[in-house]
């Protein structure tokens, strides 16, 4: 079509005539573009880190340690200590209809683990074959968890965590090397994959050492737990959980099913719900700050179209004087503020994705916490498209109006214009 | 001088012999709607232009010229009357139709020029030739000639900001004849120049007048009325005087 081909060659002269503005318009968009799109990608990816960390722990784990009782019950005094031993935990497993998983745990502090002529003091931990799944420790490829078989037979082997492996090991292999723990040689079966922790209780889990619970006690002749781990199916059926524990262990060990202060729980399901919403809020709280940064964008852009049109109904009128029909000057500027905004757009994206490239590069390359923390952002496709359309018909109505409006009245009232 | 008046009336009544007049206007009335009032602007106008003829349309402002000019331009539409522009009826066409009447048909050259500051005089004239679709060679040769015969052929690549005001002018003038109209109007085209680069312009239009064109000037200059060959004198929105110039007669 000769018009098509008309409204490209009278935009091109546009174009042309008004470079540095353009290059204005499109670095605003490029602009507004990227600081969204970098805003909401370290969102993105500071919610996911976020998410992650809090199920570095465990994912809807109970956490239980012995409390004392709060109330006399059955001729028991109030203030009574509770200690629980394994046969508590496998009175849960055979009794509680809401368990789908349980550890014991047992905790000794300052051991001497040496390796070669390296010695560390660490806590050693005697932990039930479960224990990994529902703390969320997985071996690293070529290694493996405990087991119920070291478990039975009451092996000497260890599960290290990723910070122990590398101050005993380095970079060198572990697995299938012996350790000394307090003197006694002991094999490495698996080590722990680096995981974001966000919770802990006795340290952070790359700085312990597992072993069987069966070894641990032959070991240390320890009989108490320091704590158990439990889980139910489903994080709906963690409070019916909790409630048998109350009943199951009162009845065992005498205390009143209410009695609230007789065992110390974690419910790192309630903990979860806290940090989802404190994901949620950062993340409206992020996206307040871009729908901000897109007004403030929007009005620039906007300002420019419109000043620039306002600017040109003058010579508006004098093109529709030499015979110019509406759409030889609204043609041109919907070309206008499409090229605008799809090289804006362009622009801004391809840099966000740059530099969240190289973000991400420099973040698996070092080691600071904050910086792993920081999560890797996290491009998305949709919000990058939605602030480029956004801007753009920002700037295509704000110069369509007027623009529309010169070209609807009487070319003899444009030409008066000044 | 009512007698001028009279013939005028005559000849709007007649058929007309031979080709079209170029303006053909009875009982225009042209009424300005402010919102809180009314001004009537032109209170019955009837005015036949013949081709060829080179018009002076004087009176003082206010009198009601500039907005005949943009109703013969087709740049506003009357609120009552009839038109025809070079025998076309234009009084009921939508924006775009007389967007392309313009384009054909009329030629304008402002007082204060009107030539886009950001393009080339060349593009400036080429601008009339683009809105009606003539081909890239066409556009060439028609803009060359065309800065040929005002003069100005060393000068078409320069911007109207690196021009004489005289300069200017000659390049509206060129754009205004570049699709060939049939009239050409223009309003108080040496208003803004000085009187030797007026002159010059003005003896522009009398060549252009030599040559068959038809003609609509706008002036309170008597001086430059007199040069034209017909003069129509307006006051309060009425024409008062219709006459031949006596210089030019």
């Amino acid at each position: 079509m000769p018009r098509l081909g008309l409204i490209w060659k009278l935009f091109r002269r546009a174009a042309h005539i008004q470079r540095k503005r353009m290059a204005m318009t499109v670095a605003a968009i490029a602009w507004g573009t990227l600081s969204i799109v970098l805003l909401l990608s370290f969102g993105e990816g500071l919610k996911r880190s976020f998410t992650r960390g809090s199920r570095g722990l465990g994912e809807g784990i109970v956490v239980v340690w012995p409390g004392s009782t709060s109330r006399a019950f059955e001729g028991f005094p109030e203030g009574r200590s509770l200690s629980f031993t394994p046969a508590d935990v496998e009175l849960l497993r055979l009794s509680a209809p809401d368990l789908l998983a349980a550890s014991s745990e047992m905790i000794r502090w300052g051991n001497n683990i040496a390796y070669g002529r390296k010695t560390f003091s660490k806590p050693v931990k005697g932990v039930d074959p479960d224990y990994g799944a529902l703390r969320n420790q997985v071996p690293e490829p070529g290694g493996r968890f405990l087991n119920e078989r070291d478990e039975r037979e009451k092996r000497r082997v260890v599960f290290l965590g990723d910070g122990v492996k590398q101050e005993l090991f380095g970079d060198a292999e572990a697995v299938g090397e012996a350790i000394l723990v307090n003197q006694a040689p002991f094999l490495v079966v698996g080590v722990m994959e680096p995981k974001i922790q966000m919770g802990n209780y006795s340290g952070r889990d790359k700085d312990h050492v597992l072993m069987p619970l069966s070894t641990f006690r032959a070991i240390t002749g320890q009989q108490r737990l320091s704590n158990f781990v439990v889980k139910a199916p489903t994080t709906a059926r963690t409070s019916a959980l909790k409630r048998q524990l109350f009943e199951i262990l009162g009845g065992r060990h005498r205390f009143h099913p209410d009695d609230e202060r007789a065992l110390g729980i974690w419910d790192t399901v309630e903990t979860q719900k806290v940090t989802t919403n404190i994901a949620f809020g950062i993340e409206i709280f992020l996206g307040i700050i871009g729908a901000l940064t897109l007004l403030i964008g929007g009005i620039g852009v906007a300002n420019i179209m419109y000043a620039v049109v306002k600017h040109r109904t003058r010579e508006i009128g004098v093109q529709m004087a030499m015979g110019a029909r509406r759409s030889y000057v609204l043609g041109p500027l919907v070309a206008e503020s499409l090229t605008l905004t799809g090289f804006g757009g362009a622009i801004g994206v391809g840099a966000g994705v740059a530099l969240v490239e190289l973000l991400a590069v420099v973040q698996s390359k070092s080691n600071n916490d904050a910086l792993q923390f920081l999560g890797a952002p996290t491009f998305s496709a949709g919000v990058a498209l939605t602030t480029v359309l956004l801007l753009g018909g920002i700037g295509f109505l704000a110069g369509w109006f007027p623009a529309r409006r010169a070209v609807s009245i009487h070319p003899a009232e444009a030409l008066r214009y000044e | 001088m009512n007698l001028f008046l009279g013939r005028n009336g005559k000849q709007n009544g007649s058929p007309p012999a031979g080709p079209p007049a170029v303006i053909e206007m009875q009982g225009i009335r042209k009424v300005y709607d402010t919102g809180a009032i009314q001004v009537e602007a032109l209170r019955g106008v009837d005015l036949r232009v013949e081709p060829r003829e080179f018009v002076a349309i004087v009176g003082p402002s206010g009198s009601g010229k500039s907005t005949l000019l943009n109703l013969v331009g087709c740049l506003d539409t009357p609120t009552d009357g009839s038109y025809l522009l070079d025998g076309e009826e234009v009084r009921d066409l939508g924006i775009d139709e007389l967007a392309d009447i313009r384009n054909r048909k009329v030629g304008f050259v402002f007082q204060s020029f009107n030539l886009l500051p950001q393009i080339s005089a060349y593009e400036n004239v080429e601008m009339p030739l683009l809105f009606k679709g003539a081909g890239a060679r066409e556009r060439r040769e028609r803009v060359e000639l065309l800065f040929e015969q005002v003069g100005l052929a060393d000068r078409m690549r320069h911007k109207p900001t690196e021009l004489s005001g005289g300069q200017m002018q000659r390049v509206a003038v060129a754009r205004a004849l570049a699709c060939d109209p049939a009239l050409i109007l223009a309003d108080e085209p040496t208003g803004n120049l000085d009187t030797s680069s007026g002159q010059d312009v003005m003896g522009l239009f009398e060549s252009l007048s030599a040559q068959g064109r038809t003609i609509v000037l706008i002036t309170h200059d008597h001086a430059l009325a007199r040069r034209c060959r017909r003069i129509v004198r307006f006051q309060d929105g009425r024409i008062v005087e219709d006459r031949p110039s006596v210089e030019a007669a």
